[in-house]
């Protein structure tokens, strides 16, 4: 039986390899560039979602900033609420009804449906991502000058991408086995290529068998990979002390006396108790 | 001497509870002044105020005469000349200790980065800090996060330091490495605003002692007169608690 699978299999790549290759390509492609835009979608929507709004501010400002927070709302619940598979007819479908024009290429309305797909879940991380950043963080950066902008741009924001690379993570994962249902307005994905294999030569399973090995692969990779990222994120766990400056030693080896440090005076508190 | 700030009728509610009343105040160029109290006095409200990182509900902060409260500064120009180092460090997590003192100066002030790192470097030499400059702050300890963050603060060149508990976080030994850091800043002039519950720094250090008490300042004057002979009933007992 399992030689039999083996052959099968064998026999299945020989002949089709390269549209499974080409399938895997297409689906890769889909979904790095879908949650790469997903994630800047995501991140707009966090960061517009999450400018201060204080009761002392005008009433335009407040209005425009009411605004963007319901209509960011409704974006996150309809994209969020209902299948990509009927997203993606209601999009394909729906754009040539209404404006007359069709897309140009199905790349295109793919890559339009799984990255607004993706952005409304991201948008909820980023949120999230901000909201969990200490905000004594915030604080710090106000009491030194900082405008929110800057704030958000040097200090928050880093450490939101940090705190949310797991869902970045889960998301592209996602993407990855969720492109599949694409094939409905003929995205020729991984999926799509097993379709169009094991209806020509009626292997089923060893087809089966071999996008199961494939998906894995994909998404496995991703996993290392996402660790990896994390892992350089958080930088090293290690520090050189650094002692090129001569007058500088590391605490306790202190003996300049010229130039007062903070050691100096603890020894002399302590000699003082001392006697 | 030169008055910096000047806080007149200053207020602040959180809804319906009053945390400080009315409350007048200055600080002069070189100031050293403790602020004392029990816990829920008002003392961190009214740092936090000054720094406007709390909106006063009512009253006026005064920055060399011009009003801040309504705006005649903006809040970050501000707030880059009266720098502040809070309870909980908060030093930037996703920076090194150098790139921590670094980024104010180039993004707030538009230092240029060379002269930037060099300002830095001067104030992390001036709490000891050099050795740990490429350490990131989750690898420091809490008296070293502290000795960062006002080099940190230093780095602005500020006007005034606010320092908001600086060593109530702190084990007795790492309080005697931020303690005698303030203590060095005091002696070179450095005009600084300490809410703290360090009462021998406060007899010491200071040039001011402010005891406040539900909200409004109860008694002010030289660390002498107040520790030794207060005459705010409130104060002795506060006090007869620490000497």
């Amino acid at each position: 039986m399992g030689s039999q699978l083996i052959t099968d299999i064998a026999a299945l790549w020989a002949k089709y390899g390269s549209v499974y290759l080409g399938g895997v390509r297409n689906t890769l492609l889909l979904s790095i560039i879908a949650t790469a835009l997903g994630c800047l979608i995501g991140f707009l929507c966090g960061i517009l979602q999450t400018i201060p709004c204080a009761p002392g501010d005008n009433f335009l400002k407040r209005f425009v900033l009411k605004l963007i927070r319901l209509l960011i709302r409704v974006y996150v619940e309809v994209f969020r609420g209902t299948p990509m598979i009927l997203q993606s007819v209601f999009i394909y479908y729906g754009v040539p009804y209404f404006f007359g024009v069709a897309f140009g290429s199905i790349w295109t309305v793919s890559i339009v449906v799984v990255s607004i797909n993706t952005g409304a879940y991201m948008a909820e991380s980023v949120r999230g991502g901000i909201m969990s950043v200490d905000p004594g963080q915030t604080e710090g950066a106000k009491a030194i000058g900082m405008t929110h902008w800057q704030t958000m741009l040097y200090v928050i924001l880093p450490q939101t991408l940090r705190n949310i690379m797991p869902q970045i993570g889960n998301n592209y994962i996602i993407n990855v086995k969720d492109t599949s249902v694409m094939f409905i307005i003929g995205f020729s994905d991984f999926f799509a290529v097993h379709k169009m294999v094991s209806g020509a030569v009626f292997k089923y399973f060893p087809s089966a068998a071999i996008e199961m090995v494939g998906y894995l692969t994909l998404t496995l990779s991703a996993s290392l990979l996402l660790r990896f990222v994390e892992k350089r994120l958080d930088g090293s766990d290690n520090y050189e002390l650094v002692n090129a400056d001569q007058l500088v030693m590391t605490a306790g080896t202190y003996s300049y006396p010229a130039s007062g440090t903070p050691f100096d005076e603890k020894s002399q508190e302590y000699r003082e108790v001392k006697k | 001497m030169e008055q910096i700030l000047e806080i007149r009728h200053l207020s602040k509610a959180f809804g319906s509870h009053q945390v400080l009343s009315d409350v007048d105040f200055q600080v002069s160029k070189g100031d050293v002044t403790s602020i004392i109290g029990a816990s829920g006095s008002g003392k961190s409200t009214l740092l936090r105020c000054i720094n406007l990182l709390e909106t006063p509900t009512g009253g006026d902060i005064l920055y060399h005469g011009k009003n801040v409260t309504r705006g005649e500064v903006s809040a970050s120009a501000y707030r880059a000349k009266v720098g502040m180092v809070f309870q909980s460090f908060n030093l930037f997590n996703n920076m090194s200790v150098l790139r921590n003192c670094v980024i104010g100066q180039e993004k707030v002030l538009g230092v240029r980065e060379d002269a930037a790192r060099e300002r830095a470097l001067f104030y992390l030499d001036k709490v000891g800090m050099i050795p740990y400059m490429n350490a990131r702050p989750r690898q420091l300890s809490g008296g070293q996060k502290q000795r960062v963050a006002i080099a940190r603060a230093l780095a602005m060149e500020p006007e005034v330091l606010l320092f908001d508990e600086p060593t109530s976080a702190l084990d007795p030994e790492m309080v005697g490495e931020v303690l005698s850091v303030m203590r060095k800043l005091a002696e070179e002039g450095m005009t600084m605003l300490v809410v703290t519950h360090e009462m021998a720094f406060a007899r010491d250090v200071s040039s001011r002692v402010v005891y406040m008490a539900d909200g409004v300042i109860a008694e002010e004057g030289a660390p002498g007169d107040i520790m030794t002979n207060p005459r705010n009933p409130r104060t002795r007992e506060f006090l007869s608690r620490f000497l």
